[in-house]
This record gives C-alpha cells, structure tokens and sequence, in this order.
C-alpha cells in the first residue's frame, strides 16, 4: 500500500508565537520550528501500520519553506520511507486554495491508496485542507476520525457529530485525518535517526507541478493585524485559611456572581 | 424590525440525525444579518425540515431552502455540498457562511474547491465596508486580531461555534424546498449513528459565560466532583485540560485549549492548572480569570486577575460554602 502523510511544519507553539504586524505572516524566527504534534500521530498511524505490513511505503508530504527538511527527518527517523517538498517563493503566505492545489498534485505526482492528515494545523487552525483535497482528487474524505481501522481496500473509523457519534467507511483510495485522541507519535530510535540519514526527500516547485500562483483565481488575503495587549497579574493572595471565602468576596464584589 | 440589506447571505445550518437544529444556529445568522438577509439552507433527516425551519425563523432566518434526506446509509457530506452549490447557484449570495464544526469544515472545503471561491477560516465575526465584506478572526490564541478579504468572487466562512455574540431578529422565513442535483461524487458512508448519552444540565462550554475547569491537580475522575460542585453553584460550564482529559477526568468534549475548545467567558476559574500555553490559548480572552494553584510560580498566576496559592482541596470547599451561603 502507498500512504502519504501530510505533515506541516510549524511554530513550536511552546514558545509566545508572533505575527508580523505589516504582513500578517507568522515571523518564523520567533519560534524553533517543529513538526505540527498533529501530523506526528499522522505519522504514526501510518508508520504502525506499515510494520505490520511490510510492503508498504509511506511518503510524508509537506508544502512549506526552506526550513523543511530539518523537520521532515523528524518523521523519516520515525519509519516513513520517504519526503516530498513543494518548495517555492510564491507559496510564502499562501491562502488555503493554492496550499490545497499545491498538495493534491504533488500527491497525484507521489501515487497513493491512502492519505491521511491531521484534523487541524496549529497555526493554520483551519480543518479544511483534507476535504479540499478530497474534492480536487475526487475521493472521499474521512475527516477528524477519533479511531482508524485500515484495511486493503478501505478504511473505517469513528467521529463525533452534532448529538453524538458516527461510524464511517470509504474505499480506497481515500483521505482520512486524525484527531488527537489517536496514539501519541513515537520517539524515534537511534538507529531510526541515522537510517533517516540516507532516505530521499524530493523537492519540487510549482512550475514543476504545473501550477500557477498568479492564475486569475480568487484568493483571501490579510487587511489588517493588531496585536492585543499583552494580559497582566492581577491580585495574588496566597491562603491563610480564608482564601476561599476572600474569592467569595472578590466574585460577589465585582458581580460575576 | 427594519429591512436589512438585501444582499442575500447564505448560511448552511446544521441538523442533528435526531432533528436538532444545531445550537450554533443562532451566531451563523447573527453573523448573516450584520452583512445582509440571512437565507438559511437545511438539509435535514426525514421528517424533521419543518421544525428546524421554523426553528431556523426562530433565530433570524428570512427564508429557508430546505430538502430532507437520510442520514445514516448516506454519503458523508455530499448531500450538504451539493445541496449548498445548487444554492448557491439559485440565490447568487455575497457570501456564504458554515460553522467551523467537523461537518461544516469538510462542507466549506469541498463547496470552496468546486465553486473557486476563496476560504476564510475560523472567523469571529464578519462586516461590511464600502470595499466588501471583512472577515474578523483571532489568533494564536486571541494575542492578535486578524481581518481578511477576498480578492474577488464570495467569501466562504467558517464561524467559530461559540465565537459570535451577533443575534438577528426573529423572523417569519418564507420556506423553500430545496431540490438538488446529486452529483454522486465518491464519499465516506455513515455506517451508523450513536446518540450521545443524556446531556447534563450544565451550560455547553462553548459560548459559556462561565466557566470552571480542572486540570491534572485535581487528581482523578472522582475528585472532578469538586470542580463541578463549584460549576453547579456558578451556574457555570466544566472545562478541563488536556492532561485532564487525557487522564480520563472527563470526557474529551471538556478539553479547553490550542486543541481544544476556545472559550471567551465572562469569568473562568482554573484549578489545578498550570497554565501551559497551550492551555492559555483556549481562555486567555476571559474577562476575568481566577486561578487555584498551591505552586507560587504557575504560569497561570501571570494572567489571573484573582490568584489564590493554594490547596485546591481546602479553597473550593470553602469558596463552595461561601457562596452557597451568600445565595441563601
Ligand atoms: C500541540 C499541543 C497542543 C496542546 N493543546 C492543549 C490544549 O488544548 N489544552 C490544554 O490544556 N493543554 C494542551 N496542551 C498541553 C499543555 O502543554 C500542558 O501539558 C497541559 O495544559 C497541562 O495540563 P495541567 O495544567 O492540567 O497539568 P500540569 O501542567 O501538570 O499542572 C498541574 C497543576 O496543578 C497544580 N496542583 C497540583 N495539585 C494541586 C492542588 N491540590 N491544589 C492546587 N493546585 C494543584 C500544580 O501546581 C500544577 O501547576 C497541548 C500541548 C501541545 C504540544
Ligand atoms: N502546508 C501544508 N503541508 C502539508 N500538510 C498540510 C499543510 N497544511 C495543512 N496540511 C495538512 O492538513 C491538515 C489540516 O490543516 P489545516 O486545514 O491547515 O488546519 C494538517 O494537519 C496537515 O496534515
């Protein structure tokens, strides 16, 4: 089976993240940059199963800038086989329907049965990039799954919905993502690490894939940033035996009760 | 009740298999009403369009289009998508608006691709100027206020559920029955559907105007009692933290954070939360913020308008009493 892992990288977000306030671009040099802990149980999954099922290969995919490769032997020293770069200037601050096209054809390019992602980037926080992708490849979609069964020819899963919960099937090939109640990603072994060392990650760009970032297609842009003012300490008293009835004061006092 | 614009604003509003109109309803077309005339489209289950109609009216729907298909044995999503395209197609709207939900995320992805329409994510509100329609969003966690536009064509917008205080006039919705062409594209099947058990009677943490939640210094599933017994007095959603949750405390439904539900309440209480980032991100935009910790130094202390460093074991129970007794 040929699984392809979407994987992002993005602003460790162990760190206050900053945008910048002209662009409206995330500035890249506030935070380390990490593999989105999402796209690590991406991995994941797709690793475990291939251990189970040794003719398996695993691509991880990633749109994203310079700084990629770093992180992408993250998820190669986990046990993916292989990356895949889309590299390209004209992708820095692209909006979602270019990310989208730039990642279905480099998947059409790579070959797959299955895709799978996460349910949301961090920093993206936008949960739609799977489904855009299902649409452009005309498959289905088995999005925010809670639980992943993989077979041969298809997959199942479950996922919540308004009132309670569904259970899902499609065939393969398809696109599936996973929520955080997936397995935590492994650490990857030593061994991991240096076999890591002599996989393969191409890069193209979007002349390679055919792409246009100027077509005349509509795109949604930032007009304006403001940062909010940073939040201060307030009153901390520390309990002497009274402290919960002075919080009953305070809430009563400035009537949030 | 004065005519709004009457720029068409179609919003999508979800059905539960069991005929809920999805509480969200009510900001996707207070949302509407700010930029134009709310048209709702539902796509419900069978024997179940009229009451979510009406209920659609009910919060500010001026017209409906609805259709009823079944829900389990059916495509995932492809009802709604093809429904809302040929929507789309029939009303020509400035804007279409999908609650960013599981469901409505996967609907606003494919209806964006197959109409080329451009995406605006995760917004927590929308306006309109002299150049079009501005989309509001807030990010990383609330530190940065966000507008978007598109550069031409309609926005398509998925609201923050819980994220809109916007609220439309009831109106008496002229209802439509919505007849539209299946495309049959390849899709996942709803094998089956498992109502969720009895919802409490608690406040939904989303859009609370309270909020009590526990982290791991609460200790375990039983010992959560306490963080509810003080939600129960506040009259005040549960929240938790991951670690909480991952613990098995509470459900995962509970979890408030970067990766969890972003809560904006009038007052939230912290117990036993450290105040990790990544927590922070889900509740920093609190009006006012109390936190029980016994460490002196927990992050949480930096954004508390009330700290108490101390036990949380001996304050709620006291703070409990206080307040039972000063309801009294
Ligand atoms: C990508 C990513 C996403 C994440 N998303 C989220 C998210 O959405 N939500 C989230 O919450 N976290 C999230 N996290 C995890 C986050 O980093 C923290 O691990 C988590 O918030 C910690 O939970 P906690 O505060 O309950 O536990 P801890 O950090 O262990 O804190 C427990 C606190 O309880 C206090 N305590 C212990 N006993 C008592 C007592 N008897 N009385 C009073 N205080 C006591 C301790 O002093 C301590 O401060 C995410 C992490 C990552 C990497
Ligand atoms: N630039 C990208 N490169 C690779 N995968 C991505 C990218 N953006 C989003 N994804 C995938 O799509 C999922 C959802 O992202 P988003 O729609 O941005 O919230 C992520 O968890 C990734 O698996």
């Amino acid at each position: 089976m040929k699984i392809v892992v979407l994987v992002k990288e993005v602003p460790d977000t162990y760190a206050e993240r900053l945008l910048n306030l002209e662009t409206g671009l995330a500035d890249r040099d506030a935070n380390d940059r990490v593999l989105d802990e999402i796209g690590e149980r991406a991995v994941e999954v797709a690793v475990s199963y291939a251990e189970s099922h040794p003719d398996t290969e695993v691509t991880v995919l990633t749109v994203g800038p310079q700084t990629v490769p770093a992180t992408l032997r993250k998820a190669l020293a986990m046990g993916a086989t292989s990356g895949f770069h889309v590299l390209d200037d004209a992708l820095l601050g692209a909006d979602l329907m270019l990310t989208a096209e730039a990642l279905a054809t480099a998947a059409e390019r790579i070959g797959f049965d299955l895709i799978i992602a996460g349910d949301v980037s961090t920093d993206g926080n936008a949960g739609v990039i799977p489904a855009m992708l299902a649409e452009r490849l005309g498959i289905a979609h088995a999005t925010s799954l809670n639980s992943l069964e993989i077979s041969d020819t298809d997959i199942g899963g479950e996922r919540e919905t308004y009132g309670g919960t569904i259970t899902l099937t499609a065939a393969l090939p398809a696109i599936v993502s996973i929520t955080e109640r997936l397995p935590d990603a492994r650490f990857p072994s030593f061994k991991g690490i240096m076999a890591a060392k002599k996989k393969s990650i191409v890069t193209v760009d979007l002349a390679d894939l055919g792409i246009d970032a100027d077509a005349d297609v509509p795109r949604s842009i930032i007009i304006a940033v403001s940062a909010k003012p940073a939040r201060s300490a307030g009153i901390k008293i520390l309990d002497e035996g009274n402290a919960g009835q002075q919080l009953a004061d305070y809430l009563v006092q400035n009537r949030l009760v | 009740m004065t005519e709004l614009a009457v720029d068409p604003v179609l919003v999508l509003l979800g059905v539960s298999p069991t005929g809920e109109l999805a509480t969200n309803a009510a900001e996707l077309l207070g949302a509407a009403a700010r930029i134009g005339t709310p048209v709702a489209v539902i796509i419900a289950g069978p024997g179940h369009g009229q009451d979510a109609a009406t209920a659609a009216g009910a919060r500010g729907a001026h017209r409906v289009l609805l259709a009823e298909t079944p829900y389990v044995d059916s495509a995932l999503t492809a009802q709604l998508v093809d429904g809302l395209v040929t929507a789309y197609e029939r009303v020509n709207p400035s804007a279409v608006l999908i609650a960013n939900s599981i469901e409505g995320r996967d609907v606003a992805g494919r209806f964006a691709v197959r109409t080329q329409n451009a995406l605006a994510v995760d917004a927590i509100g929308v306006d309109r100027d002299a150049e079009g329609i501005i989309v509001h969003h807030s990010v990383y966690g609330g530190a940065y206020d966000v507008d978007s536009a598109v550069t031409f064509g309609i926005p398509v917008v998925t609201i923050r559920e819980g994220g809109v205080e916007d609220r439309a006039a009831a109106a008496n919705p002229t209802i439509d029955s919505l007849e539209y062409v299946q495309t049959g594209r390849t899709a996942a099947t709803i094998v089956s559907f498992t109502p969720e058990q009895a919802r409490s009677s608690r406040p939904a943490l989303r859009g609370a105007t309270r909020v009590v939640a526990g982290g791991r210094g609460v200790g375990s599933a039983e010992d959560f009692a306490l963080v509810e017994q003080l939600a129960d007095v506040l009259g005040a959603a549960v929240g938790a933290s991951r670690v909480a949750v991952d613990s098995g405390y509470v459900p995962h439904s509970y979890q408030v954070g970067q990766t969890g539900v972003s809560v904006a309440p009038q007052l939230y209480i912290a117990l036993g939360i450290s105040g990790a980032i990544q927590h922070r991100a889900g509740m920093q935009t609190a009006k006012t913020i109390v936190a029980i910790n016994k460490d002196p130094e927990a992050l949480i202390f930096e954004i508390a308008d009330f700290g108490v460093v101390g036990d949380l074991f001996t304050v709620v129970p006291q703070l409990v009493s206080a307040l039972t007794a000063k309801k009294e």
